[in-house]
């Protein structure tokens, strides 16, 4: 087999501070001051500052050095925490913007989707909209017209298909757009987490119609933080870290190599401004630890977790009954549980100025997914002071596992949570 | 591996994907390849601009028809201005329905990275595609005005105004392509410069205000006196709309040299127009 795909050591840099100069007289503004020797006046003087001791004239690589290749008929999965550089790669594949060095080489016809629906336009009628977004993404108007009854019995809109979109529920435009997207034949197909969208029903779906390519022999380069999903789809898995590739192997391989080392040192979460709260008490460090106490940041339905807050208190109050929870929400931002140390009648008297918080959750009732982690720390349970909180501090991938220790995998279509329950049967 | 090796492998690739693109790489092949993306925007910038306003197409029409009512109570009654015998709605009407198709080209792809933006970010297809589509798309707002300016001509015709249509009028497509070349090279300048300048956009729905002002649609060129015309006849939309005068009303200073002239600067403005937008549309998913 030859390669299809070969990426050689891509770099990308992005210049902090120069995006958000838009203004044309701002620019004159800064040239005269330089050509009079003065300072110029349109240098953010804080930024300059508190960035240059971390990264200096502003720069910040998102991409450094990646390479790899991809042969045909395989299908690779790239993955990597927020901000590892997932979408950088995806959009220089994509063609959407140009890497500062290296080059990508393919070979065949490429489809890239980073999202479904784009450009549909809601005056337009469904079938208008189907023959647009066929184009946008790279289909001639005939060979549209040929998949035209395919796209449409797909989607399940026959009804609806001379109604302007904007008529449509989301839920339908999204089956129409999908349907658009998965009628497109590709030698080489790029995909974002576009699968995220729509209920668990119709993801199953994409789903199953994406595995459906791979067996077809297409190439797949699937960008995704869904695990799951990258174990099912995948036969190959790279991991980025920072902008670098630190990992390439089987996609088990790849998913356990990302579990370890992504959370080596836990989140920290010190300096993030998207907190609530009097900041009495700080959260520093969000840890996830397996039953071994290793650091994580995958875990598999059923096993032991641990969540550690590490938190520091230089307020110089101190709080007689502090509050601790921490919650759980879906990809789809649901709340699917949350658990204080008051529910579980432990409070922390007194607790010292630094320490951990640690709560403890046998058998993890959560099926296959992307988590977010959040927290929060209040004076008192129930209607204590907000001393801080942050909603996603942390991202959490849940493996599919065996939770009831029956071995049966129970799809996440079938519910948000596993509880325990006992059955028997009772004759008369 | 020897260099000749090395270049019949890239030759087998399909997409090389580079950080920069030379000045002079346009991809005129893949442009070609979306031309039923082209068509498809046409299709959906007229169908839903109109779609959902209550007078419709109605509109087009009503835009040229308020302007020349106007210009004739302004420059005719009040400032007395010669229109060259031709009857005065007829003289502005002409001029403005040839200034709109060029002003609408140039305004609309003047937005063409800004308004796209989200587009833009999210697939890849030739940029080109967006400026083209809405000259195209321009084109179909003139033909409704221009019949509208047909009917104007008939009317007066018949009431034996001294108007005179000549052979001269299959000019017509060339004027159509000179003031699209036009229009579409400024417009695709100002759009790539306005991935780093916001504020430039502004400036030109002001300079275009300006420009036409500068341009013969409320005066004749005869007006001007002969001293000064050679800098009139430097604005290429001069020797189009007097082109455009003389074939249809039989009035007008034009001489082929002119026009060749215009044509030269027009098709210059284009090829420097899609040169810089070639050159800013790699990165500009990274500056907006």
């Amino acid at each position: 087999m030859s390669t299809a795909i070969r990426v050689e050591n891509v770099s990308k840099r992005y210049r902090l501070g120069v995006i958000n100069r838009h203004m044309l007289y701002q620019d004159l503004q800064s040239r005269w001051a330089r050509w009079r020797g003065l300072p110029d006046p349109n240098t953010p003087v804080l930024q300059a500052k508190r960035r240059g001791d971390e990264d200096s004239h502003e720069e910040f690589w998102a991409l450094r050095d990646v390479g790899f290749e991809v042969r045909e008929g395989e299908s690779l999965g790239v993955i990597g925490s927020n901000g590892a550089g997932k979408s950088t790669l995806l959009k220089i594949l994509s063609e959407i913007t140009a890497p500062t060095s290296g080059r990508v080489l393919m070979r065949g016809r490429v489809a890239s989707l980073l999202e479904v629906g784009t450009g549909f336009h809601q005056e337009l009628t469904g079938r208008e909209n189907v023959f647009l977004n066929g184009a946008i993404l790279g289909m001639g108007r005939k060979e549209i017209a040929r998949k035209f009854d395919q796209i449409v019995e797909f989607s399940g809109v026959e009804q609806f298909i001379d109604t302007p979109v904007k008529r449509y529920s989301s839920g339908m435009r999204v089956r129409l757009a999908f349907a658009v997207a998965a009628h497109l034949e590709p030698e080489i197909l790029i995909v974002d987490e576009v699968l995220a969208v729509g209920d668990v029903a119709f993801q199953e779906k994409c789903l199953n119609q994406m595995e459906e390519s791979c067996r077809s022999g297409r190439t797949i380069l699937f960008v995704s933080h869904n695990l799951a999903a990258v174990q099912n789809l995948c036969t190959r898995g790279v991991v980025l870290e920072n902008g670098r590739l630190t990992f390439d192997g089987t996609q088990t391989e790849a998913i356990a190599h990302y579990g370890k080392t992504s959370a080596t040192q836990g989140a920290s979460v010190a300096n993030r401004s998207d907190r609530s709260g009097t900041g009495q008490v700080r959260v520093t460090r969000v840890e996830m630890r397996n039953r071994e106490g290793q650091c994580v940041s995958a875990a598999a339905s059923g096993d032991d977790l641990e969540i550690r807050l590490h938190y520091e208190n230089h307020s110089g109050k101190r709080f007689a009954k502090l509050d601790a929870a921490v919650f759980f929400q879906n990809e789809t931002r649901v709340l699917v549980f949350q658990h204080s140390n008051a529910y579980s009648g432990t409070p922390f008297l007194l607790p010292p100025e630094q320490g951990t918080f640690v709560c403890r959750i046998p058998r993890l009732p959560l099926p296959a997914g992307n988590y977010l982690i959040g927290f929060r720390v209040s004076a008192e349970y129930p209607a204590g002071e907000l001393l801080d909180k942050i909603v996603h501090a942390a991202d959490l991938a849940v493996t599919a596992g065996d939770f009831f220790g029956a071995g049966v995998i129970v799809p996440p279509s079938n519910g948000a949570v596993f509880v325990d329950a006992e059955w028997k049967l009772e004759t008369l | 591996m020897t260099t000749t090796d090395s270049a019949k492998e890239d030759a087998a690739w399909s997409k090389v994907i580079t950080p920069h693109r030379g000045w002079l790489d346009v991809r005129w092949r893949e442009l070609w390849r979306y031309r039923d993306l082209i068509a498809l925007f046409v299709q959906r910038d007229f169908v839903s601009a109109y779609k959902q306003t209550i007078l419709g197409p109605l509109w087009f029409l009503l835009q040229p028809l308020f302007t020349t009512l106007v210009f004739t109570v302004v420059f005719g009654r009040v400032a007395q201005i010669s229109t060259d015998s031709v009857p005065r709605p007829l003289f502005y009407l002409s001029g403005v329905v040839m200034w709109q198709y060029f002003a609408d080209c140039l305004n609309k792809t003047s937005h063409t990275f800004t308004s796209n933006a989200g587009l833009f970010g999210k697939v890849y297809f030739p940029r080109l595609v967006i400026p083209v589509s809405t000259v195209i798309t321009s084109l179909i707002t003139f033909a409704i005005q221009f019949a509208l300016f047909l009917a104007f001509l008939a009317y007066y015709k018949w009431q034996g105004a001294a108007v005179e249509v000549s052979f001269r009028i299959i000019i017509l497509p060339l004027l159509l392509l000179l003031m699209a070349a036009l229009g579409l090279g400024f417009g695709c300048m100002v759009s790539a410069l306005t991935t780093r300048y916001r504020d430039l956009s502004v400036a030109v729905g002001f300079g275009v205000q300006l420009w036409m002002y500068a341009s013969t649609v409320v005066y004749p060129l005869s007006e001007i006196p002969e001293d000064w015309r050679w800098v009139f006849v430097l604005n290429p939309m001069v020797p189009i709309i007097e082109s455009f005068r003389f074939a249809f009303l039989g009035s007008g200073v034009v001489e082929l040299w002119q026009l060749a002239l215009g044509a030269g600067v027009s098709f210059g403005v284009l090829l420097a127009g899609i040169l810089i937008f070639n050159y800013v549309e790699k990165t500009f998913a990274d500056t907006v």
